[in-house]
């Protein structure tokens, strides 16, 4: 998606956070909630009363380590340790806790969090540290240069005083607007790859707390019966049998006809009831087209002139100069609908209060969604809505909707009870894989001239496919002159010097709802512009990494990082010399700005089964401020993308969702890929995204590895592979 | 119904229908949370515990066949032996991510090693191979496993 970076928006948006000051209790309650004795220093660090640091966390937690990474700047720059600092969840508030990129929205996405966070956390600790240090000072009666703090002690020039001494002093104390930072050869914490994640506790002994585990004093269970179609409409129900089930309390048709609720007393007996109860649904409007229509309507609107001029070329003039080349590759691509499928089914939790206020329990990624759609429902001001946001079993896009879909299924849910119980709404796995909101199903037709030489001289890049952000809250900022950048990102603003390249886009229609999908457009595009780059380096007879950086070689600042990582993977790998019986492919992708490039080793046959032996990744993603999180989000984000390349699509039947659960929407394994290797390029640059950008190159170096085998005729171009005919040992 | 279950070294008495899941039961009577629940089918492990010791996926086990089993579930497991090594070797890998499947990749990776103290790598993947993770953690799950083994011998 596209971002706003100004660097005029971030100072603004920094100096309103940073000028707020609250002592003690704030005023809406969340925060200082059974706490009265502690501080807020700033909006992003509190200390409670026993001198123990608290990290106001903006950012959901989905497993991406924002729990670790925004409490290690902080600790950073006060000078305490990891051991004494703990995290809270920010309230839902987008004037304090926004998004810096996404203007006053509060939400996770884009792989934006250590980004957006950067400035706005170390400032906000380093305000803390100055106003401890010029408490401390003024008590002693000393100059605040001769002060620091070290490992949560305020000492120099003889003085010696944990922080607990001087945290009500500082309190009263102004915010100031540009504290000193700390200089980065000073670091303890950031870039130390021991620094542990703060969440790793909890997370082994069953203590740490998921949406799914909230139970509320007296809540009920809502399952709901969706249309199994688009566009069905619930007119009516039967729930004769579900009156059997033991623990079922009522059905109630949602407002919108979308489907049907069925509150009972527990999970198990809404299961149960739900598959009783039978739904009257008027299917006149309902989607009527199968995977194979779909797929027809978007190759042929490849072969028609496209919608949109992405980057106003010539294309004329591209068709004749790759016409005229000495070499052409072309090839279709197609890319299926996928499920996010994370673990933790969706689900949240909705509660009024005894003064008649809204609480809702969620894994909240977009907190300001549901924020505002409740406001419609409940008829209440925004200060009248809380949001309590709890750990996420995963997302990889799911839980952050511009509709806030499932929390507005609770919120409806709960408005149609008189409110006196709870109402925990849960998504089973099957409604999970069949709930639409999938990555959107697209193609590509690309033609490349090469010259004589091997160089690269038109590129026709044609992109056909069903826009995530047309129609929602996001198409002002991600939608210009008609495009969609989440289809086309990652062929647009890619690194490389391709000389007249036509970029043409058409939307087709949807078949179902769609939504951006862990690493949104470049899912696809990486795949294209990768295999596309590796086909052309076979017709120019050229090594593929010396193909690569030869249409890098321009000295432009991302040529120069991409070049780097591609280099380093490369190196790593032994490129250009598997061990025995074994093949190597490469890809190289920048996306949320920043670049990696991996190296997929094979064994095996097309035929008897590939084995992923080996991936070796280079990640230049600016300053590393936890490696070892880094890897981890390099080591998820290959296994995300190679898994759904290797078997893994939603097809429809006459409209309907033909998969249901893991058996027939399979996850990857722990047996599909036997080892990955992460390594990092030393960056004094701010940090940029880490969450998506694995995801991107993985899929293509795979399928360019299982191309280069002897064996192997072509390249897959259209997905899953397994559809293609190869098996995986 | 009531049903009597040994949980924990507990023994508890609930109300359930027969033919309600284990899983249900910890999680919604027992309120005991760090089971999870991720298909139903079992087809990830989220919701494995220990019946009698044995890894089983507590979605397709019924509770009117467990009455006398001693249950074990992930809340408990850091008092066995393996599983304190278990857990001690996920931290120091730093194994999670989102953290919703690691009960059960936990309690799976414990029956691993009670059956085989030293595992091969080939070992780990096939006996993990159904506790699913979204997040792909993998390959720390099989170093963490491996170093569990180390962990127990010294």
């Amino acid at each position: 998606m596209t971002l706003n970076t100004s660097r005029r928006g971030f100072l603004t948006s920094a100096a309103a956070t940073t000028a707020v000051l609250m002592i003690g209790a704030t005023a809406d309650g969340v925060l200082a909630a059974g706490a009265s004795a502690d501080a807020m220093l700033t909006p992003f660090v509190k200390i409670d009363s026993s001198g123990k640091v608290i990290a106001i966390v903006k950012h959901f937690e989905m497993g991406q380590g924002p729990t670790t990474g925004l409490t290690t700047i902080i600790a950073e720059e006060i000078g305490v340790t990891m051991d004494q600092i703990g995290y809270e969840f920010a309230p839902s508030d987008p004037t304090r806790y926004n998004n810096l990129y996404f203007g006053p929205f509060q939400g996770t996405g884009g792989s934006t969090a250590m980004a957006n966070s950067w400035q706005q956390y170390r400032t906000a600790g380093a305000a803390a540290r100055a106003m401890l240090i010029t408490a401390a000072a003024a008590n002693w009666g000393i100059d605040p240069a001769d002060l620091d703090i070290t490992d949560g002690r305020i000492t120099g020039a003889g003085h010696d005083a944990p922080l607990a001494d001087f945290v009500a002093a500082a309190a009263a104390l102004p915010v100031p607007e540009t504290p000193a930072l700390r200089d980065p050869t000073d670091w303890k914490i950031i870039g130390n790859p021991a620094t542990r994640r703060l969440d790793s506790p909890a997370k082994v002994n069953g203590q740490a707390r998921f949406a799914m585990d909230v139970h509320l004093p007296d809540q009920m269970v809502v399952m709901i019966k969706r249309t199994p179609k688009r566009g069905g409409l619930a007119t009516g129900f039967d729930d004769s049998a579900a009156q059997e089930v033991k623990g079922y309390i009522m059905a109630r048709t949602l407002p919108t006809q979308h489907g049907v609720a069925i509150y009972a007393e527990n999970t198990w007996a809404a299961i149960q009831a739900r598959e009783a109860l039978e739904v009257h649904w008027d299917m006149t409007a309902a989607e009527t087209r199968s995977s194979q229509q779909i797929r027809d309507e978007i190759l042929t609107a490849l072969n028609a002139e496209p919608s949109y001029n992405v980057n106003k070329a010539d294309r004329a003039a591209v068709k004749a100069a790759v016409d005229s080349a000495d070499r052409v590759v072309e090839k279709t691509f197609y890319f299926p609908l996928l499920a996010h499928a994370p673990m933790e089914p969706l689900n949240c939790t909705i509660e009024q209060t005894a003064n008649g206020d809204i609480v809702l329990h969620d894994g909240a990624q977009m907190p300001t969604a549901p924020h505002m759609a409740y406001q419609e429902i409940f008829g209440l001001p925004a200060d009248r809505i809380h949001i309590e946001t709890m750990l996420a079993g995963g997302s990889f896009g799911r839980r952050a909707t511009a509709d806030a879909d499932y929390q507005v299924e609770a919120g409806l849910a709960f408005a149609m009870t008189d409110r006196s119980r709870p109402v925990k709404l849960v998504w089973t796995r099957e409604d999970d894989i069949r709930g639409g909101n999938y990555r959107p199903a697209t193609g590509h037709k690309v033609r490349v001239g090469l010259s004589r030489d091997g160089r690269i001289t038109g590129w026709d890049h044609q992109i056909a496919g069903q826009s995530i952000m047309k129609g929602t809250f996001f198409e002002q900022v991600a939608v210009h002159d008609g495009v969609d950048s989440t289809l086309v990102e990652g062929v647009t603003e890619n690194p490389y010097n391709i000389p007249g390249q036509a970029i043409g886009l058409t939307d087709t229609e949807k078949a179902t709802s769609v939504l951006w999908w862990r690493s949104v457009g470049h899912t696809h595009t990486a795949y294209v512009m990768e295999t596309m780059m590796d086909l052309a380096a076979r017709a120019a007879n050229t090594d593929p990494v010396d193909f690569r950086l030869a249409h890098l070689a321009d000295g432009t600042d991302d040529q120069i990082r991409q070049a780097r990582v591609l280099k380093l993977a490369a190196e790593k790998a032994g490129w250009g010399q598997p061990p025995e019986g074994r093949t190597q492919g490469i890809a190289v992708h920048k996306s949320f700005s920043t670049f990696v490039a991996e190296v997929v080793e094979i064994s095996g046959t097309a035929e008897d089964g590939i084995v992923i032996e080996k991936v070796t990744a280079a990640v230049d993603c600016g300053v590393a401020i936890n490696p070892d999180v880094i890897k981890a989000q390099i080591e998820g984000g290959i296994g995300y993308g190679i898994g759904h390349a290797m078997r893994d699509q939603i097809t429809l039947v006459d409209g309907q969702v033909e998969q249901s659960n893991f058996p027939d929407y399979e996850p990857l394994r722990i047996s599909d890929i036997k080892k990955i290797e992460t390594h990092i390029v030393p960056s004094p640059l701010a940090p940029t995204g880490i969450g998506e950008p694995g995801t991107p190159p993985s899929a293509p170096a795979l399928a360019n590895a299982i191309a280069a085998l002897p064996q192997s005729d072509d390249l897959v171009a259209e997905l899953p592979m397994a559809e293609a005919g190869i098996s995986f040992a | 119904m009531s049903f009597t279950l040994k949980i924990n070294g507990e023994t508890k008495t609930v109300d359930a229908e027969p033919g309600t899941p284990l899983l249900w039961v910890i999680r919604d009577d027992l309120k005991m949370t760090g089971t999870k629940f991720g298909c139903g089918v079992a087809s990830c492990g989220a919701c494995t515990v220990h019946v009698d010791g044995e890894p089983t996926r507590s979605c397709q086990t019924y509770i009117d066949d467990i009455e006398g089993a001693e249950i074990t579930t992930i809340e408990a497991i850091e008092n066995d032996r393996i599983g304190a090594a278990v857990q001690q070797a996920w931290l120091e890998l730093d194994v999670v991510q989102c953290g919703y499947c690691q009960s059960g990749q936990i309690m799976s990776a414990v029956g691993l090693l009670r059956d085989t103290p030293k595992p091969s790598a080939e070992d780990v993947d096939s006996y993990m191979w159904g506790n699913a993770c979204r997040c792909a953690t993998y390959q720390r799950i099989r170093a963490a496993v491996l170093r569990a083994s180390e962990i127990m011998e010294a």
